[in-house]
């Protein structure tokens, strides 16, 4: 359903933009505004972070926006709330991220549930892999959410289809090591790797860590279906305010043609 | 057959897609290791030549004589170079790490012990070395700071979350995924994901495996019971695993800090307090709030100081294999202070906290009952830190001397 929901936005965009937001940084409030602000400005899919304590994969700029996330008070069960509304107000799907501590704490089957009745249409959990992820799976299974997995520079043909075979909805891909929000220099390798995901799945490829630009985007057309743009919208929150967002979004893609 | 990694529920692997392969190699090459005699023989005589390896088993006949009850052994970890059973699980990976050809090592540290083991390896290998430290932990242990440095490494103290040991190993797992193609991470315990907990252990198994020859030949029995202190559990799992199909009691002391009934405590498996959970990179018991977010640990030891436990200990919890106890911080300070003064001995307040319980029990066995003690560090080298813990006038004194005289020049 969500691969579907996106392929049908590609026939007015070639590439489409997902973007990312810790809940609850700097506020819910504020959190609310840049949502708000991302879908005028035309975004087609986003991630809403439920921030965590220990998260590992994710660089300086998402780790700080996670501490004072939780610092202010966030807590599951409001950034749940959050993601409802959002769900219910604005006309694009919604993706939960998170580790998976906060989905094992709740009770996965309970976590799941609560996603599908508050709207939501899928999660990424970056430190579950599929090797780990029995009850997990068959949670969104049973509550018909997509699991989105990840691939990395690193993974196997033989993994990225094993990895592949168990997602849903869109293929999270990796552009290269490291954690979120680092430079990344697109290159040759990163077509040589989108044509080797390209060949595990159908499903649609978002390309995250390091998008950060108009070039950036350019660069993906044609090579990706969805630029992730992660850590940059909260570099930009932070530097500009709420209302930097808009633009920023804007500025990526030229103008939807009347 | 019970997936690779497990240890009953606990264990696994939860870790990035990007560091998959990473992990595939390490494994390759421990289990490479593994099979290979020549590597454990290599490692034997490394810890021979460079660690003052085997290290003694200590008759503490004056404490026994003081407690009148079971005859008392320590086993000496404090004798390894850089004064602590860390240099057996470094040391390994080290000769672990030049078959992998890796140039690059790096590593979490809470109180410096790891880390001033980690870079004494990389001197004596070659390697460059980056020791990730908790703000608060690089204030509190400038000493091995001072130590790390000299010996080459690049310490970087950590500013986010806790800025304590977990925060540092959070910190280390973001370099080595930017980084994994030359460098490899020395985790310095037990935990993490796998084959961290059992390659660990491995090394560290050098201590039970001594300690049981030692003790049969110097005593002619077995051990009734075994003490060790608990952090993340590699000493513990180290002179455990000498003795797990043996009738012997084996007990872990956690630090009990301020007392279990205050929260201010690392008590994982001698509380009620931990839950299970999945955090870096492995399911254990976690001192957490009910969203699954870590909570703030407290110790007089620094090395006892984290949220999560080895996943291996928690399955001998489960099973009933090892009993847990606590230890506070009042009564480590008067078990290192008993401990100095009938045997001239110094162990590290994290390793006096395996000697409070074993002054407990050993009133209450026979003399024909023998118990072991892990010292598994020595304390004398932490002079700041257990000055403080006794808080010596004399020694504050010589501190704000000392600063005075700074500040004049």
């Amino acid at each position: 359903m969500l691969a579907e929901t996106l392929r049908a936005k590609q026939r007015e965009r070639e590439i489409l933009l997902m973007t990312h937001i810790v809940m609850g940084y700097p506020s819910f409030d504020d959190s609310l505004r840049v949502v708000e602000a991302m879908v005028e400005a035309g975004v087609e899919i986003m991630e809403l972070q439920i921030p965590f304590s220990e998260p590992i994969a994710d660089g300086p700029v998402i780790l700080h926006a996670n501490q004072r996330s939780l610092q202010a008070g966030s807590s599951v069960e409001r950034c749940l709330a959050f993601g409802e509304e959002v769900a219910k107000r604005f006309d694009i799907p919604f993706l939960l991220m998170s580790y998976y501590n906060i989905l094992f704490k709740y009770g996965v089957d309970a976590f799941a549930k609560r996603m599908a009745e508050a709207g939501l249409v899928g999660a990424i959990v970056p430190d579950l892999p599929p090797e780990e992820a029995d009850e997990y799976l068959a949670a969104m299974a049973a509550h018909d959410l997509a699991p989105v997995f990840i691939l990395s520079p690193s993974t196997t043909d033989e993994r990225m289809a094993r990895i592949t075979r168990v997602t849903k909805g869109l293929v999270y891909c990796v552009a290269r090591k490291g954690v979120t929000g680092q430079d990344t220099s697109f290159s040759d390798d990163l077509d040589s790797y989108l044509a080797r995901c390209r060949a595990a799945t159908d499903l649609p490829l978002a390309l995250g860590f390091g998008v950060k630009d108009r070039a950036d985007v350019d660069f993906l057309r044609g090579r990706a279906d969805l630029a992730v743009i992660g850590t940059q919208t909260i570099r930009v929150v932070e530097e500009q305010g709420v209302e930097g967002v808009k633009p920023f979004i804007e500025g990526l893609r030229p103008p939807l043609s009347a | 057959m019970p997936e690779p990694g497990y240890y009953g529920q606990f264990g696994g692997s939860f870790i990035p897609e990007i560091l998959v392969a990473t992990f595939e190699e390490l494994v390759q090459a421990f289990e490479q290791a593994k099979a290979d005699p020549e590597f454990w023989n290599t490692y034997l005589k490394l810890m021979g030549s460079y660690s003052c390896r085997p290290t003694p088993l200590t008759y503490a006949e004056n404490l026994t004589r003081h407690f009148g009850g079971a005859r008392i052994y320590i086993k000496r970890e404090d004798l390894n170079h850089t004064g602590a059973h860390k240099a057996n699980n470094v040391m390994g990976q080290g000769l672990l790490v030049k078959r992998m050809g890796k140039g690059r090592v790096i590593a979490e540290t809470g109180a410096g012990q790891h880390g001033v083991a980690t870079a004494t390896m990389a001197a004596k290998f070659g390697f460059d070395c980056t020791i990730y430290m908790g703000e608060i932990d690089v204030q509190r242990q400038r000493p091995n700071v001072f130590w790390m440095e000299r010996l080459g490494a690049t310490v970087i103290p950590v500013t986010e979350g806790t800025r304590t040991l977990k925060d540092a190993i959070n910190e280390a797992f973001r370099d080595w995924v930017s980084a994994m193609d030359d460098t490899h991470y020395v985790l310095g315990t037990a935990c993490g994901p796998h084959p961290f907990p059992e390659m660990v252990t491995w090394f560290q198994s050098i201590i039970g495996l001594e300690a049981r020859r030692q003790v049969l030949e110097e005593t002619g029995q077995l051990p009734a019971r075994i003490y060790a202190c608990v952090g993340g559990g590699s000493n513990a799992m180290g002179i455990f695993s000498g003795f797990l199909d043996d009738d012997v009691e084996l007990v872990g002391v956690e630090a009990g800090g301020r007392g279990l009934e205050t929260g201010a405590h690392a008590a994982r498996l001698a509380s009620s307090d931990a839950s299970l959970g999945v955090a870096q990179g492995y399911k254990t018991f976690f001192l957490q709030d009910d969203d699954g977010q870590m909570k703030e640990t407290h110790s007089v030891a620094a090395g006892l100081d984290y949220v999560g436990v080895s996943p291996i200990l928690s399955h001998l919890k489960e099973t009933g294999r090892v009993r847990f106890s606590a230890a506070t911080d009042t009564e480590v300070v008067d078990a290192l202070s008993l401990t100095i003064r009938k045997e001239g001995l110094i162990p590290a307040l994290e390793s006096a906290h395996g000697f409070v319980q074993a002054f407990k029990e050993a009133p209450t066995l026979s003399h024909d009952d023998v118990i072991i003690i892990n010292q598994s560090g020595r304390g004398d080298k932490d002079i700041f830190t257990v000055a403080d813990a006794f808080e010596d006038p004399g020694w504050k004194q010589f501190i704000r001397d000392k600063a005075k005289e700074y500040d004049a020049r």
